[in-house]
């Protein structure tokens, strides 16, 4: 196989994974903010394990994916004061229902490891026009989402006492998650998802002293994390979710050894 | 009916009369999942600083809470004035461990970006809220919600682990507020509500 089928091969996956380290490492910096990192490791295994169910119904994967995330977050939205703790249950479901369900397919086991450990070269045009509009939505509702949620983090009563609704922030931002968790599920894995919108905020934010600073350097971390995993896996003919986690596992390193300044 | 005492207070700093009420308190028992205080009546008028004092567990807090909509009203009327603007300074404003945001940035949220702060604020704006003590934090969340353009303040028992100094910041901040503006302050220093409040409502303890 030549450079030029190299890259035509690799170009589609490498966008796509690209568009998405940039939107689940921002995300994963505002789940941090709520107090919600836990999400970003439930959600991902319910979405893996509703696209193995999909498979074994004859439905489209990525279908099957939305649709238990999108219940499991409205589900989540209505147990109030549950925390963390329901990403965790998530999280046990998930991953206990995924290989469950492979052990009786056909395709099972193929799909289950596809969706927790990642395969990023199977992602296809589909996959990379949702990261591309997932992206504009991010960027068009980032702004206004910041200020809400930081307000809402603060103050918590600050809505509810002048009479603003939360619901619309808070259900944008469940919509922004879930459909980011989806793509990035189902390109690049559950487990290297939960890398990426947990350790690039977790490393930042232990950096420096401003938010703007934090989301940044959030997003020069992931993308150098996804960018180094990307050329490895390819020289060194290995499997790109765990070279990216690897790698997002090393970067936590910086947080001890770079101070940040008071 | 029930209704807390109310003491006028001559020493009051501002006492200034206003026509409609900012918020209007009828018979209102509240509490979370049962009464836990009321019935009580009172209003809260632009250009006062009204006090809430009580005992621990009088329901100072919750009555408070029953204003912003987090706790429930049982029975009777909270009414308040159309378009209201409130901003709450919780009793304990939790200091998120690890946020990286500065002061400036909190008090931004709030639009209580000034252009000129008081000295106890000044070294607290560049720095990160993480690296803030407990009253530190305490004092500056307190100076957004005063310096933001709400009309009525909600303070819940803003001294709590402040300095003499910060306390004494926190008093030039009431003492100068805007005649359209009020406050409605809990604390359980008696010497500080005495110093600030146009009128203060003792709560009795709820039978329950």
């Amino acid at each position: 196989m030549d450079l030029y089928m190299l890259d035509q091969l690799f170009r589609l996956p490498f966008l796509t994974g690209l568009l998405l380290t940039v939107i689940v490492a921002l995300l994963g910096a505002y789940l941090r903010l709520r107090g919600e990192w836990m999400a970003a490791l439930g959600l991902p295994h319910i979405a893996a394990a509703g696209g193995v169910a999909a498979v074994s119904l004859g439905l489209p994967l990525t279908l099957g994916a939305a649709l238990t995330t999108a219940s499991a977050a409205a589900i989540k939205s209505l147990l109030a004061g549950s925390g963390n703790s329901a990403f965790a249950l998530m999280l046990i479901l998930g991953w206990g229902a995924a290989l469950t369900l492979s052990g009786h397919l056909a395709q099972g086991e193929v799909s289950a490891e596809e969706l927790l450990g990642g395969q990023i070269y199977f992602t296809t045009a589909a996959h990379l026009y949702a990261a591309l509009a997932l992206a504009v939505a991010c960027l068009l509702s980032l702004p206004w989402l910041n200020h809400r949620l930081l307000l809402q983090r603060f103050f918590p009563d600050h809505f509810r006492a002048n009479r603003r609704p939360a619901w619309p922030h808070e259900l944008l931002f469940a919509a922004l998650l879930v459909m980011a968790v989806v793509l990035a599920t189902v390109s690049l894995g559950a487990l290297p998802a939960f890398a990426l919108f947990f350790v690039p905020p977790w490393v930042a934010f232990g950096l420096v002293r401003q938010w703007k600073q934090g989301l940044v350097l959030t997003v020069a971390l992931a993308l150098a994390a996804y960018l180094l995993a990307f050329l490895l896996a390819i020289l060194m003919d290995q499997p790109f979710g765990p070279t990216l986690t690897l790698l997002l596992a090393l970067m936590a390193a910086l947080r001890w050894a770079v101070q940040r300044p008071l | 009916m029930t209704t807390g005492a109310v003491h006028n207070n001559t020493t009051a700093t501002a006492g200034e009369v206003a026509v409609q009420p900012l918020a209007r308190f009828d018979a209102v028992c509240a509490g979370y999942r049962k009464p836990v205080v009321g019935p009580v009546s009172f209003t809260v008028s632009a250009g006062e600083i009204l006090g809430l004092a009580g005992a621990n567990g009088a329901g100072k807090s919750t009555l408070l809470s029953a204003l912003t909509g987090t706790a429930r009203v049982f029975s009777g009327h909270i009414r308040r004035r159309d378009g209201l603007t409130v901003s709450h300074h919780r009793q304990r404003p939790e200091q998120p461990p690890e946020l990286p945001l500065c002061g400036r940035e909190l008090l931004e949220l709030m639009g209580a970006v000034q252009t000129r702060y008081p000295p106890q604020i000044e070294p607290l704006l560049e720095k990160p809220l993480a690296a803030l003590s407990g009253g530190q934090f305490q004092f500056l969340q307190a100076y957004a919600c005063l310096a933001s353009q709400a009309e009525l303040v909600i303070l819940d028992e803003p001294t709590n682990n402040l300095d003499g100094h910060a306390i004494q910041a926190l008093s030039g901040l009431l003492s100068r507020m805007a005649p359209h503006r009020a406050v409605l302050l809990v604390s359980h220093e008696q010497r500080f509500l005495q110093q600030h409040c146009s009128r203060i409502i003792e709560l009795p303890l709820s039978p329950a």
